[in-house]
């Protein structure tokens, strides 16, 4: 079985849903000959045709209005925004129509649609080309909003995303685009969606992550192991709506809570999630919860941008805090 | 001199402003007499749902509603044109458009009265319509997204958007309009320029002589009517929804009238224009001019006029006392239909609202 990265996972999920469901449609700037300025969607023009892999005129406004109007009659659109600081112009259509649609007609309408935006920074792209913002579309209801952290739940987070009969912003943590390999068998498996993954037990600490600083997660829980600390990691994937349970379950039972994410703190989703343990497990805490983001800056161009990222030696210094607290 | 492009907006009008006919080639439509006193007919009980919405408003039984005052050629126009398959996606006016395709008038009340169900019109062909939508010219996109789809499925239908003079400022139409020539696709944009977006005056949304014209720049044909003819705007519509069924590609029309009325019940348009504008405005309008048409056609009386608005109100009453008699929904109807299955974590946001319900909160 081949080794695939992240980006050929997306790809994958792409190609095998578009083979099985001729009502999956590609839509966005450069998805077609170009196979996206990711390739994301290389292969895919030549394999289903112009009209299902369909280059837009170069107006975000219209890929997302257009993505409602064919999921409205029946299509499944998986529109792409080329990048995430791009998709602003999209939100109107989104927040207006996308998300409420089904209940501003009580169900008489939906809107089965997917829009696809490699998210984050870390690649030293050019300005606008690095943010972060998911915590804008966590607010809106009707919305899901997920980001993969590994090429296999890519392939099944994307496929579940196309299946769901509701919108979902699916956000590509594009540092870790190629990050690694492994095998993601190409048989059409979903994963599920509202739900979090433990990527690691642990007894001492949990760290709560998604995106591409589940990698950074990982590296500190291995730091934090040489020093006999069993942190436990937990992939949100489905930021909302939000699998709680599986988080309260944790901190009840480390009763510490490090949030790492890139965002800029302030009313990031870290802080709904904060709010939460605070609301939930408050008496399970032996230490206050750590926030570990971003800043409540622009992302910098790139010579600073790693400065602005969470890193492992931050996140660790964060656990370790929490067990110095108790 | 070398041209690199060479074009013009042709304006189309039959009947004048007192009814009389200003070209003798009447499209085939027109000569069938019976057919345009059902067009009468249709604006006129268009024109008493109105007048009836908004006395409800002023007592208290209606949130704002956006009259239609005036558009009622240009709405019976377009919704007659249009065949059931088409897909329309209006903003919030085009009343005569929906009635034609099976709004009901208690839908309107209730989507004006505060009430999502409102919107889930239950008779086709207006079922697989979009339903208002209040963000300016949004709905122009949802139309294109919509002729993608039936031309990617090779699909005869076409779509229909409406949108007001204010409306085509917005990027969204030219977004919509643009799409649709690039790629060929079954849409028809109506621009019903009633000279007022609130309180703007059309000669500050654009500088543009025609906004017609404003099609020209997407590739698509484009034409000037006249939006109190209601054989000019059938005819235009006719035209280019036969254009987009064939794959002839999108039109854009621009249908020239006046906002009778307030842009809501929430405006007061005393404040912005002044009297003789509006009186001017009443001259032109849509229905004395059809009523004049037919009545030297003999198809049309005062007696017929006085039953027919006998039936009109007979039938707006019962929708009124149908849609004073709907009960609100319950409170969970807010969660029900945020997804197509409540997710776990909202439910147990519905489940507090539920157990303060039973508190009696």
């Amino acid at each position: 079985m081949a080794q695939i990265t992240l980006i050929e996972a997306v790809t994958q999920a792409l190609a095998y849903e578009m083979a099985h469901d001729d009502s999956v449609v590609v839509l966005g700037e450069d998805v077609g000959v170009n196979g996206g300025v990711f390739r994301a969607t290389q292969g895919l023009q030549e394999k289903f045709g112009e009209l299902r892999v369909l280059d837009t005129p170069l107006d975000e406004t219209t890929i997302a209005g257009v993505t409602v109007g064919l999921a409205v009659q029946g299509m499944k659109p998986v529109a792409e925004a080329q990048f995430e600081g791009f998709i602003y112009p999209m939100m109107e259509q989104i927040a207006c129509h996308a998300a409420r649609m089904r209940n501003r007609t009580r169900g008489r309408l939906t809107v089965p649609a997917v829009w696809r935006a490699p998210w984050g920074g870390g690649i030293r792209a050019p300005e606008h080309h690095s943010e972060a913002n998911e915590h804008l579309f966590t607010n809106i209801p009707g919305l899901r909003v997920v980001m993969p952290s590994s090429p296999a739940r890519a392939y099944g987070l994307l496929l579940a995303a196309i299946r769901d009969p509701d919108p979902v912003m699916f956000f590509e943590p594009k540092r870790i685009y190629r990050q690694y390999k492994e095998e993601v068998p190409d048989d059409g498996e979903a994963l599920p969606l509202d739900v979090c993954f433990v990527l690691r037990d642990g007894t001492d600490v949990t760290l709560v992550t998604w995106g591409a600083q589940v990698k950074e997660a990982l590296e500190a829980a291995d730091a934090l192991a040489a020093d006999g600390i069993s942190a436990e990691v937990i992939d949100v994937a489905t930021l909302t709506p939000l699998d709680f349970d599986t988080i309260a379950e944790s901190v009840q039972k480390t009763g510490r809570c490090v949030i790492v994410h890139e965002a800029p703190k302030t009313a990031g989703f870290g802080a709904e999630i904060a709010a939460r343990v605070a609301e939930e497990c408050l008496y399970d805490l032996l230490a206050p919860v750590e926030r570990v983001t971003g800043f409540d800056t622009h992302i910098p161009l790139f010579r600073l941008e790693m400065k602005y990222l969470p890193s492992v030696e931050r996140v660790v210094d964060a656990a370790k805090r929490t067990l110095a607290a108790s | 001199m070398t041209i690199a492009a060479k074009f013009e907006i042709e304006y189309l009008q039959y009947l004048d402003a007192e009814g009389k006919q200003v070209r003798d080639d009447l499209p085939e439509f027109a000569k069938d007499l019976g057919h345009m006193v059902e067009l009468y007919k249709l604006m006129l009980s268009t024109r008493v749902f109105d007048a009836k919405s908004i006395a409800l408003q002023r007592t208290g039984k209606l949130g704002t509603y956006a009259s239609c005052l005036g558009h009622e050629a240009a709405h019976v126009g377009i919704g007659s044109a249009m065949r059931p398959e088409d897909v329309y996606a209006p903003s919030y006016r085009e009343y005569g458009a929906q009635l034609y395709r099976g709004v009901q008038p208690r839908e309107v009340y209730m989507y004006w009265g505060g009430d999502e169900r409102g919107n889930d019109y239950q008779k086709e062909p207006a079922r697989h319509d979009f339903a208002w939508s209040v963000p300016i010219a949004t709905q122009c996109l949802h139309a294109a997204g919509s002729a993608l789809a039936f031309k990617i499925r090779g699909e005869k239908r076409v779509a229909v958007c409406t949108i007001g003079d204010g409306g085509s400022s917005k990027g969204d139409f030219y977004g919509a309009i643009n799409i649709a020539g690039a790629q060929n696709l079954p849409l028809v944009a109506v621009i019903v320029n009633n000279q007022w977006a609130i309180s703007v005056p059309r000669k500050i949304q654009s500088g543009a002589p025609t906004l017609a014209q404003k099609g020209i720049a997407a590739g698509l044909f484009s034409i000037q009517v006249d939006g109190n003819d209601i054989i000019a705007v059938r005819k235009a519509m006719e035209d280019a929804l036969e254009r987009a069924r064939s794959g002839q590609g999108g039109s854009v029309l621009e249908l020239v009238t006046y906002r009778l009325g307030d842009h809501t019940t929430a405006d007061d348009a005393r404040r912005y224009r002044g009297e003789q504008e509006v009186k001017d405005g009443w001259n032109k309008e849509p229905m004395k001019r059809l009523r004049n048409w037919l009545v030297a056609k003999k198809v049309w009386d005062d007696a017929k006029e006085e039953a027919w608005k006998a039936e009109c109100d007979e039938w707006m009453d019962n929708e009124v006392n149908a849609y004073l008699e709907t009960r609100t929904q319950p409170v969970s109807a807010m969660f029900d239909y945020t997804f197509a299955e409540i997710p776990a974590d909202l439910a147990k946001q519905r489940d507090y609202v539920l157990s303060l319900e039973n508190k009696g909160h």
